[in-house]
């Protein structure tokens, strides 16, 4: 097996504060990893480390066999990067940013407007090509700024938060562009607070809290490992609420909470879903839905670190600015089922 | 898939060669010129100020200050744009303090290029409006009644002298953008040690009237010597001693402030 991203017991202080205190991760050629974690967990200064803008300062690490501080130009050639926030420049239009980028990479004046025109195309700002980009919303921003990563057809891209700050329309898109990517053969690394975020666009999965990875594997296994499964029970209406949470309650525990018009419990016995249903059939309670589902990466994250995870903080490097500020509202993370 | 020319792979480790690092420094100097295109207050930084900086002193202050508007712009025209020359460099550092605020630089520095590039490219096109307020400064000046008694010559040694002393200037510039939190930051700094020293100085007045203490601060200030060499090539007087005060001036800061200002720079970008 082949990786394109590699950390060995990676290490990075600031002051007095260990923001990477031995970080273990590996990518796959062609596939994408997830990088999950709450504000200030070490997130993006993993990333600034393997896209070569930071040296760590124990361990090591590799982006397609280069070590990144030994042979930061060859990896600097094969990578692309997006950041939290937007760094493109918001004086220049659209096409420019990407003109620059091309022209920077010595591309031809010809070949780079025609890979401007052919990103912009792709990502759906042919319209707004002509605009400076301090008119762009937060996210065609966001999409511009993963166009200008991708001038030089990195086959490594770094996405450090790309969706922090979107509306949840803005955000499936960004998801879609980055599916296609991958699909095209790209290895991506990809942090991210959402959790269902990484459930949907990663392969693999680490959590790290606090500079260490607590926890690794693909979200099924995540979710079946730490979380097992969750008993879900919706009564017919929300009257019936007590009563079906008294009934589960006592062939399930105390563990067993109401969640919106919901009762979940966390299954350990195999035998509990049919005691359940006995239970209520014997006290005459109809249930609008019963089901078996695993645990969600919410509840997985929460079972990991003891906290759930925040909406961010803005403790987390830059801040990003009123840019987007008005769209990040703070998102619980629902599971996908 | 068109446009097969990829980034020509580096030679040897981290090295740049020198046409590709020149290619990459002028990219960034057309960076910093076409984004004045979009942006009207560059406009207004770069041409309204310096417009009204040569209205305002010449028709307020002129009459009292030489008995007419035409005979203080005559004094006053070359000190004004030495002014405006210093005024400007602090755009410099506003710049670059938000290309590192924002993002931008991670994002270049993500990329093979020359380290250097970004940075020289913005002094690069820095200078070149330096060079375009300059002239409009002496069209306006010119329009309202300055003559260049200088001839051609001194015309352009003093546009030279201003450029060599600007990219000297800038280098204060680069250190203050790399070091402060914010632009904001970097105007309140700039402007507050800025103003002092072009105000105390021969830019606008005969230093004669001024109290003794501030004249011998004015005496070895270098926008004295700027503004008296500049005044010099350009409508005549002494020009020898205070273009070389201006140029010791101009050497001296740059051996100062270039190594911290790289210093500063390599360890943020």
């Amino acid at each position: 097996m082949t990786y394109a991203i590699q950390a060995e017991g990676l290490v990075k202080r600031f002051k007095d504060t260990e923001a990477l205190a031995g970080v273990d991760l590996a990518a796959r050629t062609g596939s994408v990893l997830g990088v999950l974690g709450p504000n200030g967990a070490g997130k993006t200064t993993a990333v600034r480390i393997f896209a070569t803008l930071l040296p760590p300062d124990g361990g090591h690490a590799r982006v397609a066999g280069h070590d990144v501080v030994r042979e930061a130009s060859a990896v600097r050639s094969l990578i692309g990067l997006t950041g939290q926030y937007a760094a493109v420049d918001e004086n220049l239009t659209g096409t420019e940013n990407l003109l620059l980028i091309g022209r920077l990479l010595g591309m031809s004046r010809r070949d780079a407007r025609a890979r401007a025109r052919e990103l912009l195309d792709r990502f759906r700002l042919s319209d707004a090509a002509g605009r400076a980009v301090k008119t762009f919303s937060g996210g065609m921003r966001r999409r511009l700024d993963l166009a200008a990563s991708l001038v030089g057809r990195p086959s490594i891209l770094f996405l450090d938060e790309p969706t922090t700050g979107l509306d949840p329309h803005s955000r499936g898109e960004l998801w879609d562009m980055v599916r296609g990517l991958v699909a095209d053969g790209t290895t991506a690394l990809l942090t991210t607070q959402y959790l269902n975020e990484a459930d949907v666009l990663a392969d693999d999965i680490v959590v790290i809290d606090r500079g260490r990875v607590i926890a690794e594997g693909t979200p099924d296994q995540l979710k079946s490992e730490v979380g097992g499964q969750v008993l879900e029970v919706r009564p017919l209406g929300p009257a019936d609420l007590p009563v079906v949470h008294a009934l589960v309650s006592e062939a399930a525990g105390p563990d067993t909470r109401i969640e919106g018009e919901v009762i979940t419990v966390p299954v350990k016995d195999p035998e509990l879903m049919p005691t359940v249903v006995r239970r209520l059939d014997g006290a005459g309670v109809r249930v609008g839905e019963l089901a078996l589902r695993r645990s969600s990466l919410d509840e997985v994250f929460l079972a990991l670190t003891g906290h759930r995870a925040e909406p961010r903080t803005d403790d987390d490097a830059e801040s990003d600015d009123a840019e987007g500020a008005g769209a990040a509202e703070p998102e619980r993370a629902v599971s996908a089922r | 898939m068109t446009g097969a020319t990829m980034a020509a792979p580096l030679t040897g480790p981290g090295r740049v060669r020198p046409l590709a690092w020149a290619s990459q420094t002028l990219t960034m100097a057309w960076r910093s010129l076409v984004a004045a295109k979009h942006n009207p207050l560059e406009l207004v930084d770069y041409s309204v100020t310096p417009i009204m900086f040569v209205f305002l002193f010449t028709y307020v202050l002129g009459g009292q200050m030489a008995g007419s508007s035409e005979a203080y712009l005559m004094y006053a025209l070359p000190g004004i744009i030495v002014q405006n020359t210093l005024f400007m460099t602090v755009y410099t550092a506003m710049a670059l303090n938000t290309d590192l605020t924002k993002g931008v630089f991670d994002r270049l520095r993500s990329l093979p290029i020359a380290r250097s590039a970004p940075l020289i490219g913005r002094i690069t096109a820095d200078l070149t409006k330096h060079v375009w307020a300059m002239l409009l400064m002496i069209g306006i000046g010119t329009l309202m009644g300055f003559r260049i008694t200088g001839g051609p010559g001194g015309f352009l040694l003093g546009a030279l002298l201003l450029v060599v002393f600007a990219a000297a200037a800038s280098w204060t510039a680069v250190l203050i953008g790399m070091l402060a939190g914010d632009p904001e930051k970097v105007q309140a700094f700039s402007f507050t040690v800025i103003f002092p020293i072009t105000f105390a100085s021969s830019a606008f007045v005969v230093v004669d009237t001024m109290p003794g203490w501030l004249q011998a601060w004015s005496d070895v200030n270098p926008v004295t010597h700027l503004s008296d060499a500049y005044r010099g090539l350009l409508v005549g007087g002494p020009v020898a001693e205070p273009v070389m005060w201006s140029l010791v001036w101009a050497v001296g800061i740059a051996a100062v402030f270039a190594p911290l200002a790289m210093r500063a720079y390599r360890a943020k970008v």
